[in-house]
């Protein structure tokens, strides 16, 4: 199915189904621990053995000798790879760094070899006994030490890292009330529960991996490209994952070392990455360095607007996107954005959460807040009055739906604005400075084709069939949702089948551009399968109407049922998307409204209330709508106070490589969150007329929590994480 | 990990003996920390002494008004015992300042004293540490030092004790009960039980080898306010930037130590006699030599702040 024109009224707005805040399908499998995640795929294949990764000791440089022979004799063992015994392999396309070193070394904990045994026990003492030594190389490390030789970032695709539009420079020169500072973001990690993991079985020259990952035709791809044989020998399995944020958009090392582990030995082999291990071994979201200017009249106008923002990555690595919302997101006649990209030998920089927009917001609405500020304007008042309607670049293209405005004006008043002080270090409860803050939120919503397979069997049961992935976020829900409303079912009568190469290729789960699509593929599917349903009943398919389990047309109603029984009906197609967002800018809003308390004493930042208000066209499912929102919100909130993969500048890695020392929010740490969604359908985006948002959320709540602090303490602090030590000295004296 | 031996000890007596027989020794109790450490191959013991089953799990009253505590008594059943929250309220405090409930429920009082160093260099076997392998060198020095120690540090070492428990220990002057491979006991005050890192870092305390703790004892109760103040990034199960344990009492007079900062709990007596001075006065003194880096430097205001508003908690 090709969507080209708006969407008109179809079976999705009977709204019976969809829209409505079931509960997770899935969730007593996984509550019950028998939705089985890759490493647990114990029976899938007989006699697995076990891998270990030994990862690079050294940043850069190369291998000169490795001694395996210990490793070799311990209890055990069956088998070693290594670059050199591996044979020639090549690289993916979603890989920057080989996902097997040697003897080059790219980054530190690139893995060098996998031990095989018996047990992991086995293999992991076996690991420690492999003796590698290196010859260490000179790297950089330090994104400030090396941005001002930073070249342009090259452009990726259609998107330009550089853009200009009307007179910037002379604007802003010329702007009676204007803002020019500097901002930067930390490495971060992606940090999910389940780490990365794959268990590989060849069978021949075909290859079937059990993995946890998010894009399973890009893998299947990326396999097959880097091991050098057809992508029709490469199964990939993934129908649990938990949590990937990005980080498993690719194959990472688990998948390419099993799948090598399992040749050599000549058996099933699962390999895990450890914990310490995936946060140098995988990809990570680059550190930025930001310079916003902003010009405008007294009166609030905003007449320049600039954002440059410099990040690192290894040699053929790409920048972090940080400048992209700067070109939509408020008006502005004079514009310019620039992305620099230094090379640097730290691990390889790639997605996590709204890449781009994530970094780019926290620094843009701190801009926005200190200009609020300088015109003496209400911060929500300020947004509110740099509103635009359509793409400030291109005036002629209109957003399909852009209600930023409600959002903020919403917000305002369900969280109590009107009591904020607007003089900061104002209000104070007990030992508490308290602030209230706020941010935009704006995500854009890509659309990407996305097949799926719907088969009605004799039983009256409709299986969808997607290579589609749940990530944790609910797909499996909102699938059965989509096909329950299209075939007039209830949900317990659909069942869902994802993750598995085998199955129709999807959109995959990644720049929140899942949901949308996916269900939009299963829309078309059914659209099909109600055709061949129709056919078969020797229904006019004009009048038909698919409800209450039955297919009914004037006075005649025929259970769903019958037509399959002489055999199963499928109907399966793909939904590509045409040229709608050439002419109208399809993207998401909310408003981010945070209170803190900051301890008087000591500096430390508690959070104390949060509320986004959201504009992301239909909610498909307001339920796991809801936990997306306020799961980014509480990543965005760890972003903002906590989260900081520190370099050691001397050897290139990131110190604080385990849960202890990168440190995410617990509980105790998120007390209370509210989501708001507004009434919305946005028939440009697709036939369910929905958006993304598992992005949004964290789209700018980081810098409605810094904001939050300048107003309860006076201290603007523009570097995160915003740790107590950045606030310690401007704090009120103890008394 | 490596393999090694295990057996499980009958009697204290027994298994201090056992230990001193077997090189490479651990015992374990709760496991929350040395099995991590194994894992990761921190801790390469032979051979493992499980103590679980000797009878060291009761809080008995001593004679001079004092309470002995059980080596193996939980940290959960210690935080909520009735006596130790009427009369050692910065213990209780401390203890549940710490860990999470699983990890409580498990960590035993004498693991809890034993815990290793969280330095982020410690952990990572690919760098050089002088307390993971003496010799090779530190490399927090000059490397990521936020976490670590500003006072009583070497050129070999810089790294924290991790425990909130100790802290509180400290500023009550409990004494820590062994038991020795020839079956003889004494008893340490916790003020003689953590050994300064000097150029032997990976010696953490006075235990001899195959020592094995049965009890810590309590004097009997000071009275006075019990504050304890963990400050940390996160509002839980986070190890202290730095902590505060006092004891307050009416006339102004009190006791101070403080968790963060050194590679044990960090008491100068001459400096609670700064107390009516106030806050700075007192930390003036008990961090006089101190020693920071740019990222751990915060830790000197930290300090003197935190103290200003537990003195204020405690006057309240």
């Amino acid at each position: 199915m090709k969507f080209d024109t708006p969407a008109t009224t179809n079976p999705i707005d009977q709204l019976k189904v969809i829209g409505q805040p079931l509960d997770r399908i899935d969730g007593p499998r996984k509550v019950t621990g028998t939705a089985r995640y890759a490493y647990e795929q114990h029976d899938v294949a007989p006699n697995q053995a076990y891998g270990h990764v030994v990862g690079s000791a050294i940043a850069k440089g190369k291998i000169v000798s490795m001694d395996l022979a210990a490793a070799r004799r311990a209890p055990g063992v069956l088998t070693i790879v290594t670059a050199q015994s591996a044979g020639k392999l090549g690289k993916g396309k979603y890989n920057t760094a080989r996902l097997l070193g040697g003897p080059d070394i790219e980054h530190y904990h690139q893995a060098v070899a996998l031990v095989v045994a018996e047990t992991f026990e086995q293999a992991r003492a076996a690991a420690q006994l492999v003796k590698v030594r290196y010859a260490e190389a000179r790297g950089a490390f330090d994104l400030a030490a090396v941005k001002d030789r930073a070249p342009d970032a090259k452009p990726e695709g259609e998107s330009p890292t550089q853009t200009a539009v009307g007179d910037f420079a002379g604007a802003f020169a010329t702007a009676p009330v204007k803002l020019d500072q500097s901002y930067s973001t930390p490495d971060q990690a992606h940090a999910m529960m389940e780490p990365h993991a794959s268990i590989a079985a060849w069978d021949g020259d075909k290859l079937t991996l059990w993995t946890s990952n998010q894009m399973i035709a890009w893998s299947v791809g990326d396999m097959a490209k880097t091991l050098g044989i057809p992508k029709e020998n490469v199964r990939l399995v993934s129908p649990f994952i938990g949590g990937g944020f990005g980080g498993k958009l690719f194959i990472r090392a688990d998948a390419l070392l099993a799948a090598l582990g399992a040749r050599a030995a000549g058996r099933p082999v699962k390999v895990a990455l450890t914990r310490p291990m995936m946060f140098n071994n995988t990809t990570h979201r680059p550190a930025t360095i930001q310079r916003i200017r902003i010009g405008a009249t007294p009166d609030g106008k905003i007449t320049a607007i600039g954002h440059e923002s410099w990040s690192g990555d290894l040699k053929g690595g790409g920048p972090e996107l940080a400048t992209q919302q700067t070109r939509l997101l408020y008006a502005g006649a004079n514009r310019m954005t620039s992305l620099k990209l230094a090379v640097l030998d730290l691990p390889e920089g790639n997605a996590m959460r709204a890449p781009g927009e994530a970094p780019g917001l926290m620094a843009l609405e701190i801009a926005m807040d200190e200009m609020a500020e300088k015109l003496g304007l209400d911060p929500v008042e300020f947004r509110i009055r740099n509103d635009t309607q359509v793409d400030p670049e291109k005036p002629q293209r209109p957003f399909s739906q852009r209600r930023l405005v409600e959002c903020l004006r919403i917000g305002a008043e369900r969280f109590g604005w009107e009591k904020r002080s607007a003089t900061p270090a104002s209000v104070r409860d007990g030992k508490w400075l308290v602030g209230l803050g706020v941010a935009s939120a704006f995500r854009n919503n890509l659309v990407m084709k996305s097949g799926a397979r719907a088969t009605l069997g004799r039983n009256g049961i409709v299986t969808v069939q997607s290579d589609m992935t749940d990530i944790g976020t609910g797909t499996y829900t909102i699938i059965a949702q989509t096909a329950a409303e299209m075939m007039g079912l209830a949900i317990d009568k659909v069942k869902v089948e994802l993750g598995d190469s085998s199955f129709p290729v999807s959109a995959g789960s990644g720049g929140q551009w899942g949901a949308n699509s996916a269900t939009s593929g299963v829309y078309a599917a059914c659209v099909k399968l109600r055709d061949a349903v129709v056919q078969k009943l020797g229904f006019n398919s004009g009048d038909a109407v698919f409800e209450g389990g039955a297919v009914k047309s004037g006075n005649r109603s025929v259970p769903l049922a019958v037509a399959a029984r002489e055999g199963d009906i499928v109907g399966e197609d793909t939904i590509e998307f045409g040229n709608l967002d050439e002419t109208h800018q399809q993207s998401t809003f909310g408003g981010h409204f945070v209170e803190v308390g900051v301890e008087a004493a000591t500096g430390e930042v508690r959070l104390r209330r949060m509320l986004a208000v959201c504009a992301a066209g239909r909610i498909l499912n307001p339920k796991s709508a809801r936990s997306q929102v306020i799961g980014a919100m509480t990543m965005g909130a760890g972003a903002a106070l906590m989260e900081d993969l520190v370099i050691d500048k001397r050897r290139g890695f990131f110190v604080n490589h385990d849960l202890a020392g990168y440190e995410v929010p617990v509980h105790a740490d998120i007390p209370h969150q509210d989501v708001v969604f507004l009434d919305e359908t946005d028939p440009m985006s697709s036939p369910m007329k929905a958006k993304g948002v598992g992005e949004l959320g964290i789209c700018g709540v980081g810098a409605a929590v810094a904001n939050a602090i300048y107003n309860a303490t006076g201290v603007r602090v523009r570097h995160y994480p915003i740790t107590l030590d950045k606030l310690l000295d401007r704090l009120p004296s103890v008394s | 990990m490596k393999s090694f031996t295990y057996e499980r000890a009958s009697t204290p007596a027994e298994a201090a003996s056992a230990a001193a027989r077997n090189t490479g020794t651990r015992f374990i109790a709760g496991g929350t920390n040395l099995l991590d450490l194994m894992k990761l191959e921190i801790e390469t013991p032979r051979h493992l002494i499980d103590v679980n089953s000797l009878a060291l799990d009761t809080i008995e009253p001593l004679p001079d008004g004092g309470l002995r505590i059980g080596a193996l008594v939980r940290n959960t059943d210690l935080a909520a015992d009735a006596r130790i929250r009427r009369d050692y309220g910065v213990l209780s405090r401390a203890l549940l300042a710490g860990a999470s409930g699983q990890l409580r429920n498990k960590a035993t009082t004498a693991g809890n004293l034993l815990q290793r160093t969280r330095c982020p260099y410690f952990y990572d076997t690919n760098q050089p540490c002088n307390k993971r392998q003496p010799g090779s060198g530190c490399s927090a020095l000059g490397g990521f030092s936020r976490s670590l120690a500003i006072v009583g540090a070497s050129d070999a070492c810089i790294a924290t004790h991790p425990s909130d428990m100790a802290v509180a220990m400290r500023v009550l002057d409990a004494q820590v009960e062994t038991v020795r491979p020839d079956g003889t006991t004494r008893r340490l005050p916790i003020a003689q039980f953590y050994r300064a890192p000097g150029d032997t870092p990976q010696l953490e305390t006075a235990l001899a080898p195959g020592e094995l703790i049965t009890a810590v004892t309590l004097p009997k109760p000071v009275g006075g306010m019990h504050v304890y103040r963990k400050v940390r990034d996160r509002a839980s199960y986070a190890f202290a930037l730095i902590s505060v344990g006092a004891i307050v009492q009416r006339d102004g007079s009190g006791r101070v130590a403080l968790g963060g900062v050194a590679h044990k709990p960090w008491r100068i007596e001459a400096a609670e006699a700064q107390l009516p001075k106030g806050a700075r006065a007192v930390t003036e003194r008990l961090l006089a030599n101190a020693k920071t880096t740019d990222d751990n430097a915060f830790k000197l205001p930290l300090v003197e702040r935190t103290l200003a508003a537990v003195l204020v908690e405690a006057r309240a």
